[in-house]
């Protein structure tokens, strides 16, 4: 039996055990057990740096408590290499990024927030009250991820957790205000999303020619703060 | 310098793709077919990151600005230059003026025009592939459209008469129907029912018309899982084969976005992504079980005839410059 399949047969476990799996044969994808919390993000992003010492790395990706390792040649032994992580993972301490913090003005509601209504159906909570929760939390870049400069959001207060659309809307446009289950997030590009829209930003998340191309780093903290309501 | 006459949506700058990008969300991009690909930089050549335009909707028209040696491959198709008919795999001359017409192909979906010296427009983030998501890379982040002019890098004396044996025929690729692709199980594998997984190995997925250079959605009986899984977004890699809420699976390919939240049951082996790349809608593909060390083997075969190749065309570039009495093209290039 070989290694990588030896990796997919401990998915079954279930309890404290990260799952390690191969992706092909050249990605290998860590996943932290246990809840979508600040700590296991800030464990996810210890991983990353230890695994920036590895000669055989060629990208390092994390998602949401989650970390895709992809190598420039396939490893010999995945189980190896699937061991040195496990390892990691329970002697590393979280590692915390300051982040810079961005102040961000949304106009919320009206044609671009079109999905207030939904969000407001969903919860049963007036577009008023989802607006003064969603301005109230302290976000953390989890991620960036997706689309080019998307930032996955922590700290969507539970209350207004709202799930994906089953209709996509085809075209939101870039700088959408948006909620997607427990995320919160602000769309990087126009184009088709799942995502409820609930108010729109001008600031541009992404520009290739730009230094830093991405606005949003891991780490960043963002507040959102009301510029205008339209209901 | 080439000069777009007739093209329809979706045919791009390709190079191997964007690699180091994917923490900022920015997918690979590349050739969908890279063996294709490297066969036409190796003919010419090119340094292999040499860019090349991928062309993926016929009839493609483009005029050659300038003396250009090139070729299209990945395809067997109608190919004419100034109405002579002239093989694919296979390198000739343009002369400045001179029309090349890529016609619908009778056998792959995506034909590689390569140019010696390669397409020649701007590195945006390490790469001279199209982004089409982000509107950047490539010719100004877009398809070409008719009147673009595209500039083509540095080349040297001009080539010809010689060619590859195409990789299908080389590797001895079966002509059937179906594609055969070698796929190792992946993360959510033992997630589906023991019938999903059984029928996920036996069946025929036909490729649906939603397919594209994003991915490729699959039709057949639907696969279930044992009970719903709720994901949290993970990172995703080109031939990973997904299974979305309704069944059918999608394997993402190379403008997939860099992340993704279904169950993901396999992924099809690097060896053979590119039968993938040319497999056209339509057409039906079966996925064989697979395991690491065989999907690391498996790229061996592609390499050793990639070697081969670079071998022949060095040995026929040499011959043709001593019948024209030229001396070496790239003096600073050991032979």
């Amino acid at each position: 039996m070989s290694a990588d399949r030896l990796n997919v047969l401990e998915q079954g476990q279930t309890g404290g055990s990260p799952v390690i799996s191969m992706i092909g044969t050249r990605a290998m994808l860590f996943e932290a057990p246990g809840a979508f919390t600040m700590v296991e993000q800030q464990r996810i992003w210890a991983l990353m740096e230890h695994a920036r010492s590895r000669t055989d790395m060629e990208e390092l990706i994390p998602g949401v408590t989650n970390l895709m390792l992809v190598f420039s040649h396939p490893p010999e032994r995945p189980d190896h290499v699937a061991a040195w992580l496990r390892q990691a993972w329970q002697s590393l301490p979280p590692h915390q990024i300051p982040g810079r913090l961005f102040e961000i003005g949304v106009c919320y509601g009206g044609a671009l927030g079109s999905d207030l209504a939904a969000v407001a159906a969903h919860t049963g909570l007036s577009p008023r009250k989802i607006i003064d929760l969603h301005q109230a939390g302290a976000y953390t870049v989890c991620a960036v991820a997706s689309a080019p400069g998307f930032a996955y959001l922590h700290g969507l207060d539970s209350r207004i957790a709202t799930p994906r659309k089953s209709v996509p809307s085809m075209n939101m446009p870039a700088g959408t205000v948006t909620i997607g289950g427990m995320q919160a997030g602000i769309s990087s590009l126009s184009g088709p999303n799942g995502w409820n829209s609930i108010g729109f930003t001008e600031i541009c998340l992404f520009d290739p020619r730009r230094d830093s191309p991405s606005l949003f780093a891991i780490g960043d903290r963002i507040r959102f703060y009301q510029k205008s309501i339209e209901l | 310098m080439i000069t777009i006459l007739e093209t329809a949506p979706l045919n791009t700058v390709q190079d191997k793709g964007r690699s180091g990008y994917r923490n900022l969300g920015v997918g690979t991009s590349g050739v969908m077919d890279p063996l294709a690909f490297q066969v036409g930089n190796v003919l010419l050549d090119n340094d292999p990151s040499a860019a090349c335009i991928e062309v993926q909707t016929f009839p493609f028209v483009i005029r050659f600005d300038d003396i250009t040696s090139f070729a299209v491959t990945g395809i067997d198709a109608p190919i004419a230059l100034n109405g002579r008919p002239i093989l694919p795999w296979s390198v000739e001359t343009a002369a400045p003026g001179d029309v090349l017409h890529v016609d619908m192909p009778t056998v792959g979906a995506r034909g590689y025009l390569c140019v010696a010296g390669g397409i020649d427009v701007p590195v945006v983030l390490g790469s001279r592939s199209t982004q089409l998501r982000g509107s950047f890379g490539g010719h100004e982040g877009r398809f070409l459209a008719v009147g673009d002019q595209i500039a083509t890098g540095p080349q040297g004396a001009p080539l010809s008469g010689y060619g590859a044996v195409p990789p299908t025929v080389a590797l001895g690729l079966a002509k059937d129907e179906t594609v055969t692709l070698r796929a190792i199980p992946a993360t959510d594998y033992l997630l589906f029912t023991e019938s999903a997984r059984q029928r996920f190995w036996e069946t025929a997925w036909r490729i649906t018309p939603q397919s594209n250079r994003v991915g490729y959605r699959l039709s057949g009986t639907p696969l279930t899982l044992i009970k719903p899984v709720e994901l949290r977004s993970y990172g995703i890699v080109s031939g990973i084969i997904q299974v979305p809420p309704a069944g059918e699976p999608i394997v993402q390919l190379a403008e997939a976005n860099t992340a993704g939240g279904y169950p993901r049951i396999a992924t099809v082996i690097e060896a053979d992504l590119w039968c993938l790349g040319q497999a056209r809608i339509g057409r039906s593909i079966r996925f064989v079980e697979c395991d690491h060390q065989a999907g690391v083997a498996a790229t061996g075969a592609a390499a050793a005839y990639l070697e081969n190749l670079r071998s022949m065309a060095d040995y026929y570039r040499k011959s043709t410059l001593r019948r024209n009495g030229g001396a070496s093209p790239r003096p600073d290039r050991p032979a």
